[in-house]
């Protein structure tokens, strides 16, 4: 009797390992993120410590803001919940480690698509979800009203590990003029230096100084200067060697940006089923096989756009309700005089 | 051959499971590496580094290389280290013998010294100096000149800097009155061992120290002034020093919270040290006339550093590794600029994170070694 049982067991565990093997589509076997992800049950993110707007904890630890809305739609793609998300916030310097060694699977953290760290270190950037630019924050009493104005011996507080870092070189070289860089591993320590006057200047990508503001003990007393010194495309990253899940995340992106242009929100995505458009009706899953080459069923673009929204409504709710950029300047689509343009999801 | 077996067995097991253990990691970032696309090599310290330092002791600028990059790291690193160990143990000694004073109030209060910053955490010792006495300090514009030619600002102490005419000659002058000191010092314990005499030589050895290199400033053309700092606007309500040397506040508050916290503890060494001479030592001593400095300097201090060298070694290490913490206030030591922003800027994480601990070890070694010649130098000479 115990001898068959034995049997019987293993044949069960046998067929079980079969059918688990041959219900996981062939993407899925190809992406050992996607996979691990599934199985964990949760997507791992890396986020900032904290920069209103992109990636900011609240006081009950719930993250919100632009980078992390990237993470929440992965998680509804993939997973069906946009909740489903475990973010690790990371120092400027810690963040390419953390994602190299395996620790997180998307680094959404307001990161510069930069050549080298595209090509050299065993990462790729999948698109831009935010178009930005370095700028300079000086307080109004200093009289400053542009860069030109900056004189040598002029001290900048900055982050190190940034590319805000090489531009702050560039800009001044370029002008000839000598100054004392003053670099810190925290955000906040920069603000708490610089708001203290150890500093003329504070220098970061100006959405970042726009965010900082807020948190200065008189956000009144400082002004943005309107000179823009470098190109910041910032945009998720994930690890090189894995074109499903990079496609996963590339698409996620993509999804909510072009679901704003053709005008689909949160409270309508279930009304657009029916829509008389087929490329509307592609991004809500009711035409097309369009998750099936991720291993994802068809309304993965659907819980996207239901759960965390396009990208209007994640830009309005994150950066220009919370007063850091009302104004959306290149961040507006392309059909509105900005430069947000995605291929199309066909 | 059997008993051989026995004897060598455990310690070649232990070798290749060392070996085996060293093998399987690095075989493990080899392959991950390779899978995620990483190339490794050392090749990225001759690359030009493009960021610039905000405090360098060398010539630096972003078109020096990474390797330049890493030298002014290290060499931030030792500053900090020197000027750490030379105050700890200063005010170490001091607050050690006070300890020991018979003086209530001078008593109570060393010891309420060691007891509070010894158990405050370093990390928040140097954030208490830097974010909150930092703030406190003037903007460069509101500075009081301490005698008319130093500030102590918010952005730094800003000192004069010396300038000489003939250094050189000033400098000969220096290495001739300690060459002099040394063969007077030599000369006077022979006199001493061999006829009894006592020569004053320390009133001999400061009258060589002042007197040499005032006579190279009265006939050897040695002549010295001072570039002040002077204010300089740069708008508005912002200020700089020009001119002079300018110490940065990160500098001084690391090597101020480094020096408060490590003294506590070499104080205890060196209060351990005095309290382990015996009394029977100073009474001895005593009874054959010697006087009480001559008590301390040739019969309790020779006996008590050898029980204070060994503890103290440790503290240097540990203010010296302690420096590290520098990353966290922005003062440019190796953590920061190499292990940082190098680190960041190339992505060479193991490259550079075993630089970095290979220096830090490299680092403690020099100092253990000095100090081990030093106390075996005043370690008791069996005959």
């Amino acid at each position: 009797m115990f001898k068959y049982l034995k049997q019987l067991t293993s044949l069960v565990a046998m067929v079980t390992v079969l059918f688990t093997f041959t219900t996981e589509s062939m993407a899925a076997k190809k992406s050992k993120t996607l996979k691990n992800t599934q199985k964990k049950g949760f997507v791992r993110c890396g986020v900032s410590q904290g920069l209103p707007g992109f990636s900011n904890a609240d006081a009950a630890g719930n993250w919100t803001g632009i980078d992390v809305d990237v993470c929440r739609a992965v998680a509804a793609a993939v997973l069906g919940d946009a909740n489903k998300v475990k973010f690790t916030p990371l120092s400027a310097k810690e963040r390419f480690t953390a994602l190299t060694s395996g620790e997180i699977d998307i680094l959404s953290r307001n990161t510069t698509w930069t050549l080298s760290r595209d090509a050299d270190i065993g990462l790729t950037f999948v698109g831009v979800n935010f178009y930005d630019g370095q700028g300079f924050m000086v307080r109004k009493s200093s009289g400053i009203t542009s860069t030109s104005q900056f004189k040598d011996g002029i001290s900048a507080c900055t982050n190190i590990g940034t590319t805000t870092e090489l531009n702050m070189r560039d800009f001044f070289n370029s002008k000839g003029i000598k100054y004392e860089p003053v670099a810190f591993e925290k955000a906040d320590e920069v603000v708490a230096a610089y708001d203290a006057g150890r500093c003329d200047t504070y220098t970061t990508d100006k959405s970042g100084l726009a965010a900082q503001r807020t948190k200065m003990s008189n956000p009144d007393e400082h002004l943005v200067l309107p000179e823009t010194v470098s190109k910041e495309p910032l945009g998720p990253v994930v690890r090189q060697g894995d074109s499903v899940w990079e496609d996963i995340v590339r698409w996620s992106l993509n999804t909510m940006i072009e679901a704003e242009e053709y005008g689909i929100t949160s409270a309508n995505a279930d009304m657009m089923k029916t829509s008389d458009n087929p490329a509307i009706k592609r991004l809500v899953g009711a035409e097309g096989e369009m998750g099936a080459a991720f291993g994802l069923d068809n309304e993965w673009n659907l819980r996207i756009i239901k759960q965390v929204g396009n990208y209007g409504e994640s830009y309005k709710r994150n950066i220009a309700d919370t007063g850091i950029l009302p104004d959306r300047g290149p961040n507006e689509l392309w059909t509105k005089g900005g430069i947000l343009y995605v291929p199309p999801s066909r | 051959m059997n008993f051989k077996l026995k004897d060598i067995g455990p310690q070649l097991m232990t070798v290749i499971a060392v070996v085996l253990v060293f093998g399987f990691f690095t075989y493990n970032a080899q392959v991950n590496m390779e899978n995620r696309g990483i190339d490794f090599g050392y090749g990225f310290l001759s690359q030009e580094s493009s960021f610039d330092v905000q405090f360098s002791l060398i010539e630096y600028d972003g078109s020096h290389s990474y390797f330049r990059a890493y030298l002014v790291g290290l060499l931030n690193t030792i500053l900090v280290s020197v000027i750490g160990i030379f105050f700890a143990t200063i005010l170490g000694v001091i607050v050690g013998i006070a300890r020991l004073s018979p003086n209530y109030l001078i008593n109570k209060f060393a010891a309420f010294y060691v007891e509070f910053f010894r158990n405050i955490p370093l990390l928040l010792q140097i954030f208490f100096w830097y974010f909150a006495a930092l703030r406190a300090l003037p903007l460069p514009q509101d500075a009081e000149a301490m005698f008319g030619v130093t500030f102590l600002t918010i952005k730094g102490l800003f000192v004069p800097a010396f300038i000489w005419q003939n250094f050189n000659i000033f400098f000969y002058s220096i290495v001739a009155a300690i060459i002099a000191i040394i063969v007077i010092r030599y000369q006077a314990k022979r006199l001493q061992e061999t006829q009894g005499k006592q020569t004053p030589v320390l009133l001999i050895s400061i009258g060589l120290i002042l007197i040499l290199p005032l006579i190279s400033f009265l006939i050897g053309g040695v002549r010295l002034s001072f570039e002040v700092p002077v204010l300089k606007q740069l708008a508005t309500t912002s200020f700089i020093y020009e001119g002079g040397v300018s110490l940065p506040p990160e500098l001084i508050a690391l090597a101020l919270s480094l020096s408060l916290y490590t003294a506590t503890f070499i104080a205890e060494c060196v209060r351990a040290g005095i309290q382990g001479v015996g009394k029977g030592q100073k009474e001895a001593a005593a009874s054959i006339g010697l006087t009480p400095n001559q008590v301390l300097k040739l019969v309790v201090m020779p006996q008590a550093l050898r029980i204070i060298i060994p503890p103290t070694t440790n503290q240097y290490l540990n203010l010296t590794k302690n420096s590290s913490l520098a990353a966290a206030i922005a003062y440019p030591d190796l953590v920061l600029v190499f292990a940082g922003t190098a680190l960041m800027q190339t992505g060479k994480a193991i490259e550079i994170v075993s630089i970095t601990m290979l220096t830090y070890l490299s680092l403690s070694i020099a100092i253990s070694l000095f100090m081990n010649w030093y106390n075996n130098k005043i370690a008791i000479q069996e005959k």
